[in-house]
């Protein structure tokens, strides 16, 4: 009766820790997933809600695009290759870090 | 039962319920006082950062949005307010945000509640504030009067003033002067009354080419973009605009058209146009918020959560504006961002962001479709606890250009989207 007692125990802390354990990773990665998607929110005042742009907009919309294709225009914008009237300004704000979550994060959005 | 008796006693007395009334929940998690670029986006990201579970309600007195950004655009005839103009419904049908067409009359800090014009009051977990500016009009002498009179307007609200300013200058003689006055900065929009000034000159180049604008600017001198300005100027409107620097305005004579300085000489003119100083509006002084010379309203720059008060965010034009970050509409779009995800944050009990970034840009119209830009990014220094601009990023167009004027009015579409639909 003892050690089964001692097992069950061991059982149960296990699984609460398991779960504590979860837990954080889940608030970590739920954080990460809020902080992500409000930075990419950064782009939506001129390329549109989610990276959707209006009808029509000169300014394209952004959702859906291949992430590297994304990743290489945005350091073509930062290293002048590519010319523009403000994404050079704009992508010499940013770091690798934040243009790479950027990417990811349109990317991963339905056009 | 109780709503129903409500709708019921609105239907016996032959009127519709108020719909703030039927709509009025007791308590929110998120109120939001005020519709403009920054309240309306946080009503709007604070429901899609959520998933949708966090409830907000959006507190405006106004019946549509009408956008100051393009404003000048009215002004110069070449846009109507109907362009400019957007409805809250979307915010309610698509967003579910309870939008409540009232003003807020006090805000008790301590109880964590709202109360409006309407006699109803509403509790919140968390209260985003963006009152956008009011004008000083006491600031000036005999102003207060020649604009409730309509004789000297403003128009830095858009709305009813901008359309009475265009039928000012519509009715004014060819061969008038059109007197605009700039305030001390920090104000509402840097480059807009440049932007104005190349308006009217425009319109009158075309329609009353012998006309003047006259800009009195109480800084040393042209506080956004004035190389750019300047150079537009010399090359169209060189007989048209001239500008003045160190003027500030101390006292206004509606009777004789008349603006007097604390230094230089008095100036008459047929159409005048004076902007006051500006602070951040009513409800934040009266609560307490305007924490930096009774003005602006300090925050802590990673939330936007007061200073001076738990639990309320304020965005926007009303907030002591960290280096080089202008009061723009652009700022409050990003503003409301920064600040809805950190109550999203804390309201869910996840972590909030270390090390936030906002993006600006401004666009001036020159004519009807010439513009020029400023951009600039703002990254979170946890150091120093504020905002700084990134070394090597922003910058300036190189010269007026058509293909800016798609853009900027692209622009405008996709923000008014962002932040109302």
């Amino acid at each position: 009766m003892h050690s089964r007692f001692h097992t069950l125990t061991l059982v149960g802390l296990l699984l609460g820790l398991f779960s504590l354990q979860t837990f954080a990773q889940d608030k970590t990665s739920e954080s990460k997933a809020l902080h992500a998607r409000a930075d990419a929110s950064m782009c939506a005042n001129c390329h549109g809600t989610e990276g959707r742009a209006v009808k029509d907009s000169a300014v394209p919309s952004i959702a859906g695009l291949p992430r590297d294709y994304m990743v290489q225009q945005m350091q073509a914008f930062k290293d002048g290759s590519r010319p523009a009237t403000i994404m050079h300004q704009i992508t010499k704000g940013l770091t690798e870090a934040q243009i790479a979550s950027m990417a990811d994060y349109f990317a991963a959005l339905p056009r | 039962m109780k709503r129903r008796q409500l709708l019921q006693a609105g239907l016996a007395l032959g009127t519709a319920p108020a719909l703030w009334a039927a709509n009025l929940p007791a308590k929110a998690q998120v109120v939001v006082i005020g519709g403009g670029y920054g309240g309306a986006t946080a009503a709007k990201y604070v429901r899609m950062l959520s998933h949708y579970k966090i409830n907000v309600v959006l507190i405006e007195p106004n019946t549509s949005f009408i956008s100051c950004p393009m404003s000048n655009l009215v002004i110069g005839g070449s846009k109507n307010l109907t362009e400019l103009s957007t409805s809250y419904d979307a915010l309610s049908s698509k967003h579910g945000v309870t939008v409540v067409k009232d003003k807020v009359t006090a805000i008790d800090t301590q109880k964590k509640s709202v109360a409006l014009q309407n006699g109803a009051s509403i509790a919140y977990d968390k209260l985003v504030l963006s009152p956008g500016v009011d004008m000083m009009f006491d600031s000036i002498e005999g102003l207060q009067a020649a604009n409730a009179s309509g004789q000297i307007l403003q128009a830095w609200k858009a709305g009813a003033e901008t359309l009475a300013l265009r039928k000012q200058l519509e009715a004014m003689p060819d061969g008038g002067v059109y007197a605009l006055t700039v305030p001390e900065a920090p104000y509402r929009c840097p480059p807009g009354p440049y932007e104005r000034a190349s308006q009217v000159a425009h319109y009158f180049k075309q329609a009353k080419p012998k006309s003047k604008v006259l800009i009195l600017d109480a800084n040393p001198d042209i506080t956004s973009k004035a190389g750019l300005f300047k150079k537009f100027w010399s090359d169209n409107y060189k007989d048209i605009i001239e500008y003045r620097p160190n003027h500030k305005v101390t006292s206004v004579d509606a009777g004789r058209m008349s603006i007097h300085f604390d230094v230089q000489e008095p100036v008459k003119a047929h159409v005048l146009n004076v902007l006051p100083s500006m602070r951040a509006g009513a409800i934040a002084l009266q609560t307490g918020l305007a924490t930096a010379n009774n003005r602006w309203c300090g925050i802590h720059y990673k939330t936007f959560e007061s200073i001076a008060a738990k639990d309320i965010h304020i965005l926007g034009d009303a907030i002591l504006a960290a280096p080089a970050m202008p009061k723009s509409a652009h700022m409050a779009n990003s503003h409301a961002k920064v600040a809805a995800s950190a109550i999203v944050a804390q309201l869910s009990g996840l972590d909030i962001n270390e090390s936030p970034f906002l993006t600006n840009t401004c666009y001036s119209y020159v004519s009807d479709k010439l513009v020029v830009h400023v951009a600039s990014v703002h990254q979170y220094n946890a150091e120093e606890k504020t905002y700084k601009t990134v070394p090597g990023s922003g910058g300036l167009s190189s010269e007026a250009n058509a293909l800016e004027g798609t853009y900027a009015w692209n622009w405008a579409q996709n923000i008014w989207a962002d932040s109302l639909l």
